[in-house]
């Protein structure tokens, strides 16, 4: 059954739509991405103009996300004062990240630069987190108990000191804002919520707890994406309710599914899932910069 | 000299005869609603030539029917590699091209339709894109490979002897629209021609709008983009809680 979308001018297919929107959703739930950085690429695919993929898969993480933070709420499971924080860095952080974006669109650089940066730092984060999940994996089978986190290191000795109940942590407002900010200006030129780059980032840098970590990173992504679809509304017109609408039907009964999957899983088991993801895709994208493309030429519409 | 004015003569008395040929038509629809369930849309273009004299035997008559989408600027961008990695270098700027163009002849275009009429009114493909810059060197390998990339899309047809023409009289041929069609205004020019010389010209228009719930979404995102923005929000929060006190109910 196929489908004329109002905004990005295209006709598709119903079902597939409600498929992504579910696959999407699935990933949100389960590790607390919002899962843009699979959902903008898969629109590109099946011929969404990019601007409205970009704007209309914002706005989809909104319903992904804010369905998944209330299963996190009942479960306490997410550390608003973190969340807040963190939110104030990243509106930050994607109001800059704008100003980049659209000093590199004027350049006709863009499409590249996004590329690059997904390749980048889905190779890093997922790297990194791999490695990571598997050493603990490997110890935990051989029975020795896992390292204990250390508590103390150059972040605890920062100013503005700030207790944070829900994540056990006592420690300066300045990493999470900082944190926040870098993944809000990536968050805007990569045109996704930041998740992946989140999780992580809590996990590894803040030491917060994973279980608390997922739920404090969708309350955060709700409002960041938000914020984007907004922006995106107000200055380009590329935010596609009707292809919205079937994407976050899909969405939210996935995030539902989703994180009761999550809930049933270990945190080593969670992470190297999504590391392993990550690196999937990164590796979609660097093979896709290095091979010849079938077509060199490329057509780029006049701003809408 | 006397030869030339002889024949100078000769096209005189010869150009009355052919203005005598008229083209009459008939569309299949004179527009196009897009509504929500708009997969694309075929529009049958048929007519009929009139004529006041007895039909010229000397010479052979051709149709060409184009179907043109409203004309937007673009570029083109052509990759190349730079440090292992395929990096856009180069871009030639396209001053106005047509959204969408069909161009749909009774014969081969070379035997319809001579060069330079095809320079004077813009017929075939590559004479209806208006590109600036061309001189530069390789540009035409640039608006080559935009009428490829969009001949590959379907939105570029050329359809060489699509045209029926029954009798010299009697003319149909059916043209596809895809779905992905921009609003607008899309003008049809179907000409006649003579030994490829363009003897009678018919225009027309078929207006292409979006209508019902689709008008109605594209207006609010265009006149209240923030009206338009909260609405998305508010929509995708909805669902969303809706999906997870559905979820709960259903666990209880």
């Amino acid at each position: 059954m196929q489908i004329y979308l109002p905004i990005a001018e295209v006709s598709v297919n119903i079902w597939m739509l409600l498929g992504l929107g579910g696959i999407v959703g699935i990933l949100s739930g389960m590790f607390g991405v919002g899962g843009g950085f699979l959902i903008t690429p898969l629109l590109f695919f099946v011929g969404i103009p990019p601007a409205v993929a970009v704007a209309t898969g914002a706005n989809q993480i909104v319903a992904s996300s804010f369905s998944a933070v209330l299963t996190h709420i009942r479960r306490r499971a997410v550390d608003f004062p973190m969340g807040t924080v963190l939110l104030i860095g990243g509106l930050i952080g994607s109001a800059f990240g704008i100003v980049v974006f659209n000093y590199l669109k004027a350049l006709g650089q863009v499409d590249l630069l996004v590329q690059l940066c997904y390749v980048v730092f889905l190779g890093i984060v997922g790297g990194l987190m791999f490695i990571e999940s598997v050493n603990a994996i490997r110890r935990s089978r051989k029975g020795a108990r896992p390292t204990a986190r250390r508590k103390h290191n150059w972040v605890h000795n920062l100013p503005f000191k700030m207790k944070f109940r829900v994540s056990g942590l006592y420690i300066s407002v300045i990493p999470p804002l900082l944190v926040g900010m870098s993944v809000g200006i990536l968050a805007a030129i990569m045109g996704v919520g930041g998740g992946f780059i989140m999780v992580p980032a809590m996990i590894y840098l803040l030491g917060m707890p994973t279980k608390v970590v997922i739920g404090t990173s969708l309350f955060q992504i709700i409002f960041v994406t938000g914020f984007t679809t907004m922006l995106h509304a107000i200055t380009n017109q590329t935010v596609d309710i009707v292809l919205a609408l079937f994407l976050l039907v899909g969405g939210v009964i996935g995030a539902q599914v989703g994180s009761r999957l999550g809930a049933r899983l270990n945190a080593e088991q969670l992470r190297i899932l999504l590391a392993a993801l990550v690196l999937l895709v990164c590796l979609k994208l660097g093979i896709d910069l290095i091979l010849a493309p079938d077509e060199l030429f490329t057509v780029v519409g006049a701003v809408k | 000299m006397m030869a030339r004015l002889a024949a100078l003569l000769l096209t005189l008395l010869a150009l009355p005869a052919f203005a005598e040929e008229k083209i009459v038509i008939g569309l299949s629809q004179d527009e196009v609603a897009i509504s929500a369930s708009f997969t694309g849309s075929e529009i049958l273009i048929f007519g009929a030539i009139r004529r006041e004299v007895p039909l010229p035997t000397d010479s052979t008559l051709g149709v060409l029917i184009t179907l043109s989408g409203p004309q937007v600027p673009l570029s083109v961008w052509r990759k190349e590699r730079r440090l292992g990695i395929w990096v856009n270098t180069e871009q030639v700027e396209v001053d106005l091209a047509p959204s969408y163009y069909a161009v749909a002849s009774s014969g081969p275009m070379n035997e319809v339709l001579m060069d330079i009429e095809d320079v004077r009114h813009s017929i075939s493909v590559p004479r209806a894109i208006r590109a600036v810059g061309v001189g530069i060197a390789g540009s035409e390998s640039f608006i080559e490979a935009l009428i490829r990339i969009r001949e590959k899309e379907g939105t570029y047809q050329i359809l060489e002897g699509a045209i029926d023409l029954e009798q010299d009289t009697l003319f149909r041929t059916s043209v596809s629209m895809p779905s992905d069609l921009i609003e607008g205004d899309y003008v049809t020019r179907i000409f006649l021609t003579r030994d490829g010389i363009v003897i009678d010209e018919f225009d027309t228009v078929i207006p292409v709008n979006k209508v019902g719930l689709e008008r109605w979404l594209y207006e609010l995102a265009n006149e209240f983009p923030f009206v338009y923005g909260l609405l998305a929000i508010a929509i995708a929060m909805i669902s969303g809680w809706g999906a997870s006190a559905a979820f709960a109910a259903l666990r209880r």
